[in-house]
């Protein structure tokens, strides 16, 4: 259980990750918003609190890694990782310009921090497995955390992964699936309807666990749960909103991949900004106000 | 680079397969990094002592090519050696994404192994014939791609690669060679062999066909043609400086190939004279068709890979000089 106060943390942790996502995007005026926004609580439970993992050392080979197969959700995930001090957050700016580290989607080799290069999807539960299996062959206490998109189950690759990660009781494979409903070309019940994921993947032979993926308390406790859950590996559905908390994309029905105006993106960063200073003001006993907390754009 | 050739042009006792287990034991025993995947072809390769000597560092992934290869870039990214095996249409046809974006793209380390190159395939057929896979993995940017002649060049390679970093394909046949190499002989990744000198035209050959390549020049010497023939193992990186040398001292090449003239060696070896050194040049290899099932003395015939063929094919180049 994660007490009120890490609580709180996590979720200022996680709208910081969202504000610093809408400021990468804004130069652009596009990008994957809505897969982006999706996993920000995920990123800021696992990143925040749950990970062993030392921004000075981003190779150092105790550390758990994270795989992020949907790797289009590279954004938010340089969001957080530029937060924890990975890299300078004026980094950020650089996304998908011309040079930059911070590509659309994962470069183990370009981004610090980053564990594994994705954007192929379906192929990320592979890589990750293979680095559980090289982690516990060397006997290390490491996690790998694995985080999937809902339309990448449609990947054979995946299922293959998921038979091979049960036979081989990787129980140091933690894996989430972002289930935000929606694919690229729409809702993923009307593209390919995924059924019950949980209950496939139990089926399969995995520790399996649903979950609202916008509580910062549930996503916790359910890691716990799978690191209790001995000799299976654990995935953690998480029922997500594409596009949450992100003004101009949440209730668009496309909004895997969107092109929005600068005034749509300033808009969105405002409500971030308001809803930060909302919790920051009991959170660190602090008045609200313009220098206490986030200005407006 | 030491080479000692063998005169004889016979068969080897031992397979490709007992070579390349027995060398991977080997490595494994000194090495805790090298670790085995296979997508249920252990029996196959003749691996089974491999995973019984080393269980733990044995993942037979089932009938799971994709996810194989997916898998050893990730061991790979935690420090393993790995080498995968299937057979060589599969791994490159049916992963060529997962080759391409977790392994070579994320610039991991491993070895991928095809068995069973071209015509190599025989009684499996067309379905499991690779006339496409060295052209397949040489597009892919960095990759190495490696065609082992016999045991004593395999085993040498298989040694070599183990400290290197980058993705290698290796592609070998698992039964016996005829033999080229004696032992004691050692080779340079990216250098070709001239395994034969000769003036008036070049014979650049590869694989199970160097064998055949050299019966073919002593046919050529006996019509009075001066034959070289060099080996070239390693299609990328492709020895420039060798082909451009053998096409200014002969002036007249031959490639001579398992594979589809499309893509394979005799494409990289146009590549490099047309930008270098233009001299008549002929290819012999599988014309751009699917692969059938028979024996390999049939297919070779089929895809006109034989000896005469080849002469055939010097004699065309000779004349366009």
């Amino acid at each position: 259980m994660l007490d009120e106060r890490k609580k709180q943390k996590l979720k200022v942790f996680a709208e910081e990750i969202r504000l610093e996502t809408l400021k990468e995007f804004r130069p652009l005026g596009f990008g994957h918003v809505g897969g982006a926004m999706s996993i920000v609580e995920t990123l800021a439970v696992l990143y925040g609190e749950v990970m062993k993992i030392d921004p000075e050392r981003p190779r150092w080979q105790e550390r758990d890694w994270l795989v992020v197969s949907k790797g289009h959700s590279g954004p938010s995930v340089y969001s957080a990782l530029a937060l924890k001090g990975y890299f300078p957050l004026k980094e950020l700016k650089t996304l998908n310009q011309p040079g930059t580290n911070l590509p659309s989607h994962c470069d183990r080799n370009k981004t610090i921090g980053i564990d594994m290069t994705t954007g192929s999807l379906g192929q990320g539960i592979s890589t990750a497995i293979g680095v559980a299996l090289g982690n516990r062959l060397d006997e290390r206490t490491s996690y790998t955390y694995l985080i999937l998109g809902d339309g990448e189950l449609d990947e054979g690759q995946i299922w293959e992964g998921v038979l091979f990660a049960a036979h081989h009781k990787l129980d140091n494979l933690i894996t989430f699936v972002d289930y935000n409903k929606k694919q690229l070309d729409g809702y993923t019940k009307d593209i390919l309807d995924l059924g019950d994921i949980a209950r496939k993947f139990r089926e399969f032979g995995w520790h399996a666990q649903d979950v609202d993926g916008a509580e910062i308390g549930e996503i916790y406790t359910a890691v716990e749960k799978a690191k209790e859950a001995k000799g299976s590996p654990s995935v953690i559905v998480l029922h997500t909103i594409k596009g949450k908390g992100c003004t101009f994309a949440e209730d668009v029905f496309y909004n895997h991949h969107m092109i929005f105006s600068t005034k749509e993106c300033d808009e969105a960063i405002d409500a971030v900004k308001a809803r930060l200073n909302r919790m920051k003001r009991p959170y660190r006993g602090e008045k609200r106000g313009e220098e206490s907390g986030y200005n407006s754009v | 680079m030491a080479i000692i050739l063998s005169e004889e042009n016979k068969k080897e006792d031992r397979m490709m397969r007992d070579v390349y287990c027995s060398t991977l034991i080997d490595m494994a025993e000194e090495d805790n990094r090298i670790v085995v995947l296979d997508a249920d072809l252990m029996k196959s390769l003749g691996m089974v002592s491999f995973w019984e000597a080393f269980p733990e560092r044995t993942f037979n992934c089932g009938i799971q090519e994709a996810n194989m290869i997916g898998i050893a870039a990730g061991l790979s990214a935690t420090g393993k050696v790995p080498f995968t095996h299937t057979f060589c249409s599969f791994t490159t046809r049916r992963c060529l994404d997962q080759i391409f974006i977790s392994a070579a793209y994320a610039r991991l380390n491993m070895r991928i192994i095809g068995s069973d190159p071209g015509i190599a395939a025989a009684y499996n057929g067309g379905t499991h014939m690779s006339f496409e896979d060295m052209g397949i993995m040489r597009g892919i940017p960095k990759l190495t791609v490696i065609e082992p002649v016999d045991t004593v060049m395999l085993e040498d390679i298989l040694r070599q690669v183990k400290d290197e970093y980058g993705v290698f394909y290796i592609r070998l046949m698992r039964k016996n060679a005829v033999k080229i190499y004696k032992e004691g002989s050692n080779f340079e990744i990216g250098k070709a062999i001239e395994l034969k000198t000769g003036n008036d035209i070049t014979l650049l050959t590869s694989g199970v066909l160097v064998a055949e390549t050299l019966k073919a020049a002593e046919q050529l010497e006996g019509e009075g043609i001066s034959c070289r023939v060099v080996n070239i193992f390693t299609l990328k990186p492709i020895d420039k400086e060798k082909i451009i040398e053998c096409a200014e001292e002969t002036g007249a090449i031959v490639t001579v190939e398992n594979h589809n003239i499309i893509n394979g060696l005799g494409s990289a070896v146009a590549e490099v004279l047309i930008e270098n050194k233009l001299v008549p040049m002929e290819r012999v290899g599988c014309e751009d068709e699917f692969g059938e099932v028979g024996p390999m003395e049939y297919l070779q015939q089929r895809y006109k890979m034989t000896a005469l063929d080849i002469v055939k094919k010097s004699k065309r180049a000779l004349s366009r000089k």
